[in-house]
C-alpha cells in the first residue's frame, strides 16, 4: 500500500506540475534567449501568452533569470511578473521572498531593482526600511533613492552644519551627476568650495593635436594618423599648415575641454586628445562622454563607440555612457572631436568632458595623476 | 439559419456606431478630422468632463479605442519609466497601467520627453513608441504581445534632442520610424511578434514627423516624409513605390485628405494628387504663404488649415490652394488642431483650448477652455467629447 501511495503521489505531482514546469523553463528560457535585432521574439511572444499559467512560485526564477537576460529581456521578465501579480491576492504577495531577493547583492542590479518596485507596489512600507541600506549599494538606481533621502534631510535641516555635513555625504556617496552637481552648488552658495573634478574624476589633462579637416563632415570618416599611429613626422599638414601634439589642461569644475579656447572659433575641422590612464588591476570601466559635437573614443586601439551627431541638445556629463576595459598599468585613450559647417550661435561650442568610473559610477582614478 | 444571425448582425452594426475610434496620432487618416459630429460646447464642468492625474509627462496624444482612452507617459530621474495607461473613457476610471523601462537613450531637450510619440491602434492592439526607440504592441486588456528594443538593437539609433514620430499600423505590420543624423532608418515589424520583416536606411537627418497611411490604388500605402521629401512605400516590403523629391519639413508632418490628395509641409505647403495606378503624384499647387509651424496640417472636407508660427491659423482650398480667411490664435501651440463638421479643436502650450467655428469666409473662435498647465500634444475627438493630455493630467471634456 505503502509503495503504491507514493507511486500515485509521484505520477500525480509530475502530471500536475510537469506542464506548469514546463512552462516556466519555456517563458524563462525564452526570455533570456532575446538577442539584438528582434532575435527569439517569435518565442518569446509564445512564451507571454504562458506567463499567465505560472503561479507566484515562478517570481523568485523570473527575478534570477533577469541575472543572465539583456535589458530587453528583462522588460518581458518584468511583464510575465506583472501577469502573475494580477493573478493573486494581495495576502498572497511574497514579500518575504522579495525582501531575501533584493537583500542578496550578488543578483544583477536590474533584478534587484525590479525587486525594490514591486516591494514598493505591493508593501511601501516594508520596501522603504530597505531605502537607508541602499546607500553604498552597488546598482546606482538604488543608490540614487538612498542619496535623495540625504538630500531632503539636508534641505530641511536646521542648523547650517547639520546640512552641510548632509551635503558633503552626497558628494562622497552620491553617483548620479545631477545629485552631486546639486550638492555641490548648494555648498557653493555657502562659500564652501567642492573639487568636482576630483570627486567625479573628471580627465582634465590632454596631449591634443589638429585642427584637421573635417569638410563636408567627412573627417568624421578619414583616418588621420593618430589614427593609424602613422608616425607623424611624415604627415604634418593639418587643415591650417603645420600640425604637433601640445598639451593642454582645463580648469572647468566639470571638467570641461573646450577645444576652440586653443584653436578659435574654426569650422569644419577636428582635433584629436589623448591620455595615458594609469589602473591598478584589470577591470572592466565605464567611459561617460559629455559632447555635442561628433566624436569617436578608442581605449588601447580600440575603438570602443563613434557617434556623427553635431549640435543636438547641450554637452552633458555622462551623456553618453561607454563600456569597456582597463588593463593593468598604462592604457592610452584617445578621443577624435569633431566640429561641423553650421554658423548658428548654439553650433558654435567644440567641446567635450569625460571621467572614467567603474560599472557602478564610482570614478576611476588614473594612480599616476 | 438566416433568422437568428440577424439580431448579432444588428449587435454588430450598433456596436462599430458606437465606438467611433481615434486610432492614431489625428485620428484615423492622419488628417486631424473626425468623421463624426464631436460636441463643442464642451467644459470642465460638463457633466461627462473628467481628469485624472498622470504618472509622468508626455508630449504623446490621447487616443480612443471602444470605451478605452489609450495614452504613455514617463517618470524617473531619468526618464527611464515608460508608462501605458488605459482609462475608461466614461468616467476616467484607471483600467490597466504597465510600466517598462527604457532601453535606450532617455536623454531630451528640456521641452519634450521619452513619452513623445502617439500610440496606434487597429482596433484589436495598441502600439507604443517612445523616444527610447522601445516599442511595444499590447491588446487592449493590457497584455503583452512583443516589445522590441531598437536602440538596443542599433545604439546610434538615437536624437540627442529627443524623438517623437508615432508608428502606424498598415497591412497588419507596425511601421516604426527611427530617423535621427547618426543612424536613421524605418522597419516594418510583424505585428504578431515583433520580428523585422524589413528595415530600409533613411536619410540621416534629424525628422520629427511620423508616417501616415494613404489609400492608393485600393490598398494601404504608407508615406514617409523626411528632409529629402516623401517616400511612398509597400507597407510590406518596405519598398518605395514613388517619391516626391523636393525636400519636405522635419516637424510637422503630411495629412491626407482620405480621398486623393496629400498635403506636404514642402515650399510652404504643397499639394499632390495622388494617382490611383501608383505612379508618381502630380503636384497640384504649393504657396510659401501656408508654411505651418510646429503644428502639422489637417484637411476636413475641401479646405486645409495650416497653423504657422505666428499662431496664425489659415483656411485654404484643398483644390487649388487659394486662401479663405486667417485668424490670429493664442499661442504658442506645438499641438495640432484637429476636427469635427464645422469645428476646430486646438490646445495652447499653456494650457488654453479654443474652439473655433469654421465658416467658408471666416473662422471665429467661439470657444475657450482654460486648463491650466502645459499641453504640447493634439487632441484626440469622440462622439462624446474631446480628450486631452497635459504634463500633469488626462482630460475628458464633455458638454
Amino acid at each position: 500500500m505503502r509503495s503504491n501511495s507514493f507511486l500515485f503521489s509521484f505520477i500525480a505531482y509530475h502530471v500536475l506540475c510537469f506542464p506548469f514546469l514546463a512552462s516556466e523553463k519555456e517563458v524563462i528560457d525564452a526570455f533570456t534567449s532575446i538577442g539584438r535585432e528582434g532575435n527569439g521574439n517569435e518565442r518569446a511572444a509564445d512564451a507571454i501568452r504562458l506567463a499567465g499559467k505560472l503561479n507566484v512560485s515562478s517570481i523568485q526564477p523570473l527575478l534570477e533569470s533577469m541575472n543572465e537576460a539583456n535589458p530587453v529581456g528583462d522588460n518581458w521578465i518584468r511583464a510575465a511578473i506583472g501577469k502573475i501579480l494580477e493573478g493573486i491576492q494581495g495576502k498572497d504577495f511574497p514579500s518575504d521572498m522579495i525582501s531575501g531577493f533584493l537583500r542578496e547583492k550578488q543578483n544583477s542590479g536590474s533584478s534587484r531593482k525590479t525587486a525594490f518596485e514591486l516591494l514598493m507596489d505591493h508593501r511601501p512600507k516594508k520596501a522603504k526600511l530597505f531605502i537607508e541600506g541602499f546607500i553604498d549599494d552597488p546598482e546606482p538606481s538604488l543608490r540614487r533613492i538612498a542619496v535623495d533621502q540625504i538630500l531632503e534631510k539636508a534641505y530641511d535641516a536646521k542648523e547650517k552644519e547639520v546640512a552641510f555635513s548632509l551635503f558633503e555625504r552626497v558628494l562622497e556617496k552620491g553617483r548620479d551627476a545631477s545629485q552631486i552637481k546639486e550638492a555641490q552648488q548648494a555648498l557653493q552658495k555657502a562659500g564652501r568650495r567642492v573639487d568636482l573634478i576630483k570627486i567625479m574624476g573628471f580627465l582634465v589633462d590632454w596631449n591634443m593635436i589638429g585642427p584637421f579637416d573635417n569638410t563636408g563632415r567627412q573627417g568624421f570618416y578619414k583616418m588621420y594618423p593618430p589614427e593609424t599611429k602613422d608616425n607623424l613626422t611624415a604627415w604634418q599638414t593639418g587643415k591650417m599648415g603645420k600640425v604637433s601634439w601640445n598639451q593642454y589642461s582645463t580648469s572647468d569644475p566639470f571638467g570641461l575641454f573646450d577645444i576652440n579656447e586653443h584653436y578659435g572659433e574654426i569650422k569644419e575641422v577636428l582635433a584629436y586628445l589623448k591620455t595615458d590612464f594609469y589602473s591598478a588591476f584589470d577591470r572592466k570601466a565605464h567611459f561617460r562622454i559629455g559632447s555635442k559635437n561628433a566624436w569617436k573614443i578608442w581605449v588601447n586601439g580600440d575603438l570602443l563607440f563613434a557617434r556623427d551627431e553635431y549640435h543636438r541638445g547641450k554637452t552633458r556629463i555622462d551623456q553618453f555612457i561607454v563600456e569597456g576595459e582597463l588593463q593593468e598599468g598604462k592604457n592610452e585613450i584617445l578621443l577624435k572631436v569633431c566640429q561641423n559647417e553650421q554658423t548658428q550661435s548654439w553650433t558654435r561650442p567644440w567641446e567635450f568632458c569625460l571621467r572614467v568610473t567603474d560599472p557602478t559610477g564610482a570614478p576611476i582614478h588614473s594612480f599616476a595623476q | 439559419m438566416k433568422i437568428p444571425c440577424l439580431p448579432l448582425l444588428l449587435t454588430f452594426f450598433v456596436c462599430i456606431d458606437a465606438h467611433a475610434d481615434w486610432f492614431g496620432f489625428r485620428g484615423n487618416n492622419g488628417n486631424g478630422a473626425f468623421d463624426e459630429c464631436t460636441p463643442y460646447e464642451i467644459s470642465l464642468e460638463g457633466k461627462s468632463s473628467w481628469s485624472e492625474k498622470l504618472p509622468g509627462r508626455g508630449l504623446s496624444s490621447p487616443i480612443v479605442v471602444g470605451d478605452l482612452v489609450f495614452v504613455s507617459a514617463c517618470s524617473g530621474s531619468n526618464q527611464e519609466n515608460l508608462h501605458l495607461l488605459a482609462f475608461n473613457s466614461n468616467d476616467g476610471n484607471l483600467e490597466w497601467e504597465r510600466i517598462y523601462k527604457a532601453t535606450g537613450r532617455t536623454i531630451c531637450h528640456s521641452k519634450t520627453c521619452v513619452a513623445a510619440s502617439t500610440l496606434a491602434s487597429d482596433g484589436k492592439v495598441i502600439l507604443a513608441q517612445f523616444s527610447s526607440n522601445d516599442v511595444f504592441c499590447l491588446d487592449l486588456s493590457g497584455n503583452l504581445r512583443w516589445l522590441r528594443g531598437l536602440t538596443f538593437d542599433y545604439p546610434n539609433a538615437a536624437n540627442g534632442l529627443g524623438m517623437s514620430s508615432s508608428p502606424v499600423i498598415a497591412q497588419g505590420m507596425a511601421i516604426i520610424q527611427v530617423e535621427n543624423d547618426a543612424y536613421s532608418f524605418t522597419a516594418g515589424l510583424n505585428l504578431r511578434n515583433g520580428t523585422t520583416v524589413w528595415k530600409k536606411n533613411r536619410p540621416r537627418a534629424a525628422n520629427w514627423t511620423s508616417p501616415i497611411v494613404i489609400n492608393q490604388g485600393g490598398r494601404e500605402v504608407v508615406v514617409l516624409q523626411s528632409k529629402d521629401g516623401i517616400s511612398a512605400i509597400e507597407p510590406n516590403s518596405g519598398e518605395q513605390i514613388w517619391s516626391f523629391d523636393e525636400g519636405a519639413s522635419t516637424i510637422p508632418s503630411s495629412a491626407w485628405s482620405g480621398k486623393d490628395i496629400l498635403v506636404v509641409p514642402s515650399n510652404g505647403l504643397t499639394a499632390l494628387r495622388i494617382n490611383q495606378n501608383g505612379i508618381r503624384p502630380e503636384t497640384l499647387w504649393k504657396d510659401n504663404k501656408l508654411k505651418p509651424g510646429t503644428p502639422s496640417p489637417s484637411i476636413i472636407d475641401d479646405k486645409t488649415y495650416v497653423i504657422n508660427n505666428a499662431n496664425v491659423l489659415t483656411c485654404a482650398s484643398l483644390e487649388n490652394g487659394e486662401i479663405l480667411w486667417r485668424l490670429r490664435l493664442k499661442g504658442p501651440l506645438s499641438g495640432s488642431p484637429v476636427m469635427s463638421e464645422k469645428h476646430l479643436f486646438v490646445f495652447s502650450e499653456t494650457g488654453l483650448g479654443q474652439i473655433v467655428r469654421l465658416g467658408d469666409s471666416t473662422g471665429e473662435v467661439i470657444r475657450t477652455i482654460e486648463l491650466d498647465d502645459t499641453i504640447l500634444c493634439t487632441p484626440a475627438l469622440t462622439r462624446e467629447g474631446v480628450f486631452i493630455r497635459s504634463d500633469k493630467k488626462l482630460w475628458k471634456l464633455g458638454p
